[in-house]
């Protein structure tokens, strides 16, 4: 197996796992413990070569209709358990990009979606968790109970131990229908207010940029669930990317193109309308592996959140390299802590960005980006990341020397190798 | 709601079926051989909506149980028993050694076809139902790399065609399940390709097959043409092959 960005060169090993009793035996001879394997870089892969995924364990053990409360082994995936919550009126509080992520992924990467500006990151609505440390030892973590294990659990990047379960608290919904303005905009400054202005009156919020536009054009979506009770149906996948090709259709032409084309799609300044939820949440998972899009090499995500003063200047570099990315995604984050120690969202602006990868150049971009995230302060998030040196990552994450105490003996991923190495 | 007894319950495409039966409300007697998997796969079941379940524990040795389990099973009546256990020996290690062959066959053959004995006088009694089989495209020819697990689902599949032919007066279903590479933790060992089908693509067909009363179903379609193909050959060729 690789990563979603295509890391490893050396494909990782994968183990299976069915069944709870089976675990022991696994644990004492795997790396890392993953889930669907949608981390772009190398959190996911483990230093030894072997990784267990957990999507066998992928069942529901209870859920309250009532209270809104389920429970579920950690292989789990998102899809599975909206399609399971949503016709009875409960919602997932938090879901990323992409619902092809297993539970377990999201408490580990601690992942956040557009409406973190009300709700915070996924960790914030886990009720407990069930960590399995590679010793045998079984611990039930949550907010009041082991809750050291559980702050260094949520965003632990699968380190202290296997997530068995979880039990997450779902928020209850008129339906899944979504009332959805856009509107676009010109130059950052105008994104921030239309960011302001949002503030808590929508559920969701999120802008798109095109990178390559030197006035910072753009699309400026907010939603929140429509009054509309129709029923939502998950969407078919339109089709799947059969193999990478040996060079990327993604190009400095092409991306011109896209983003052009993509930005006038919409004529007027504002446009209301209303979506299938699973649609506009997750528009990429109905292109199967699209990451194959990127060719043989691959691709390298770049998210990083800073003051949203700099913003400006990391868009100018990416401009400059001409390199950019069909997708740039910005988004303002709220203010909502979460309790995992290291958890990537903090107040600033998000910026996240694909580019095909191209070795030494696409690296010299990268630290470029990285010598103004630190300036600022910013921080890079790690289940996106390949590249973070171990300083600029300690400093960004300075709960590191906490964590390392909750560290199992038995797991270490190729991530937390790179930016330890040198502590 | 529909009574459904499913045996070997922790299999990958007995549990992709019983979660879509779960979906449809229906109540799922769930026997297997460990209890603690059985209780987990329970209440994934009636989170997903099962009516409710019942679990079951059996031996595929202690084949003298079963009348009593399927009497413990049966309630008001079944509307379907979905038989799915088995195993699959790793031909090398087993074919010249004969207590482990006959385990294969113990399970795979004499324990299946034990419990479709302990239920056909019930369905026959009851005058409808179905009870569908999880056999193999692997009976339907002996072939080098694989015939202790060929010689045990042609066994089973010659059982049920038997049992179809005198149920069928009765207005009972028997469905013949014959699946080609299924990708379950049976054969995670095996390298896959074109052809391999997943247990929930599998799990649909059951389902389909038994909804519109059919004998014998491939899943996927395809392999009623190339099992077609295998069986055409003529022997004296076919024994130079090394399929």
């Amino acid at each position: 197996m690789r990563s979603w960005g295509g890391l490893p060169d050396q494909a990782q090993q994968q183990r299976r796992v069915q069944w709870r009793d089976q675990l022991p035996g696994l644990l004492a001879e795997i790396g890392l413990v993953a889930g669907l394997g949608r981390s772009y870089g190398d959190v996911g892969l483990a230093a030894n070569g072997v990784v267990l995924s957990s999507t066998g364990l992928d069942r529901v053990l209870a859920f309250d209709r009532e209270l809104g409360v389920v429970r579920c082994e950690a292989g789990v995936n998102l899809g599975d358990l909206l399609q399971l919550c949503i016709p009875t009126g409960w919602m997932l509080p938090v879901v990323p990009g992409s619902q092809f992520v297993t539970v377990g992924g999201a408490i580990a990467n601690d992942v956040h979606g557009k409406n973190h500006h009300v709700r915070g990151c996924f960790g914030r609505h886990v009720r407990g968790l069930l960590l399995q440390r590679t010793d045998g030892e079984e611990l039930w973590c949550s907010p009041q109970q082991n809750q050291h294990w559980f702050n260094a659990t949520v965003a632990g990047l699968g380190l202290t131990g296997c997530i068995v379960e979880a039990e997450i608290q779902l928020i209850p919904i008129t339906g899944a229908l979504l009332d959805i303005e856009t509107i676009k905009f010109e130059g950052l400054e105008d994104f921030l207010a239309l960011s302001a202005e949002t503030g808590d009156g929508f559920e969701y919020s999120v802008a798109w940029i095109d990178c390559l536009s030197k006035r910072s054009r753009g699309h400026f979506t907010r939603a929140n669930f429509s009054e509309q009770q129709l029923p939502v149906e998950p969407v078919a996948p339109l089709f799947s990317v059969p193999f990478a090709p040996p060079f990327s259709p993604v190009n400095a032409l092409s991306l011109r193109l896209f983003n052009s084309a993509y930005y006038h799609r919409q004529r007027a300044r504002r446009l209301a309308s209303t979506a299938n939820f699973y649609q506009w949440m997750f528009p990429l998972d109905r292109i199967g592996n699209w990451n194959r899009l990127y060719g043989r090499r691959g691709f390298r995500q770049y998210q990083c959140v800073v003051q949203a003063e700099a913003v400006a200047d990391l868009l100018q570099i990416i401009r400059r390299a001409g390199t950019g990315s069909l997708l740039a995604v910005l988004k303002q984050f709220g203010a909502i802590k979460s309790p995992g120690l290291l958890s990537f969202p903090r107040p600033g602006v998000t910026l996240a960005l694909d580019f095909p990868w191209r070795g030494e150049p696409t690296l010299e971009l990268f630290r470029q980006l990285d010598a103004v995230v630190v300036s600022v302060g910013g921080a890079i998030y790690p289940a996106k990341d390949a590249h973070m040196g171990g300083v600029d990552f300690r400093r960004a994450y300075p709960s590191w020397e906490i964590m390392e105490q909750y560290c199992d003996p038995g797991l270490l991923s190729l991530f937390w190798q790179r930016v330890m190495e040198d502590a | 709601m529909q009574r459904i007894l499913i045996i070997g319950a922790t299999s990958a495409i007995a549990m992709a079926t019983a979660r879509l039966l779960a979906q449809r409300g229906e109540f799922l007697v769930l026997a297997g051989r460990q209890q603690e998997r059985l209780q987990a796969l329970a209440a994934d079941l009636e989170a997903r909506g099962a009516g409710g379940t019942a679990l079951i524990e059996f031996d595929a040795v202690a084949t003298e149980d079963y009348q009593a389990l399927v009497a413990a099973a049966w309630g008001e009546g079944l509307d379907l028993v979905l038989l799915a256990h088995g195993v699959l020996p790793d031909q090398q290690a087993v074919q010249d050694d004969a207590a482990a062959t006959s385990r294969a066959l113990q399970v795979n053959a004499l324990s299946a076809i034990a419990w479709m004995a302990a239920l056909a006088s019930r369905f026959e009694a009851q005058g409808g139902g179905a009870i569908a089989v999880i056999s193999s495209v692997a009976g339907e020819r002996g072939r080098q790399s694989n015939y202790v697990y060929g010689a045990s689902k042609a066994a089973l599949t010659t059982y049920t065609d038997g049992l179809r032919n005198r149920l069928s007066k009765s207005g009972v279903t028997v469905l013949t399940i014959k699946p080609g590479f299924v990708d379950t933790p049976m054969t995670a060992g095996f390298k896959k390709g074109l052809l391999w089908a997943q247990p929930e693509a599998v799990a649909a067909g059951i389902l389909r097959a038994v909804e519109r009363g059919a004998g014998v179903v491939y899943l996927p379609w395809f392999w009623r043409y190339i099992m077609l193909v295998i069986k055409l050959i003529p022997e004296r060729l076919f024994i130079k092959l090394s399929l």
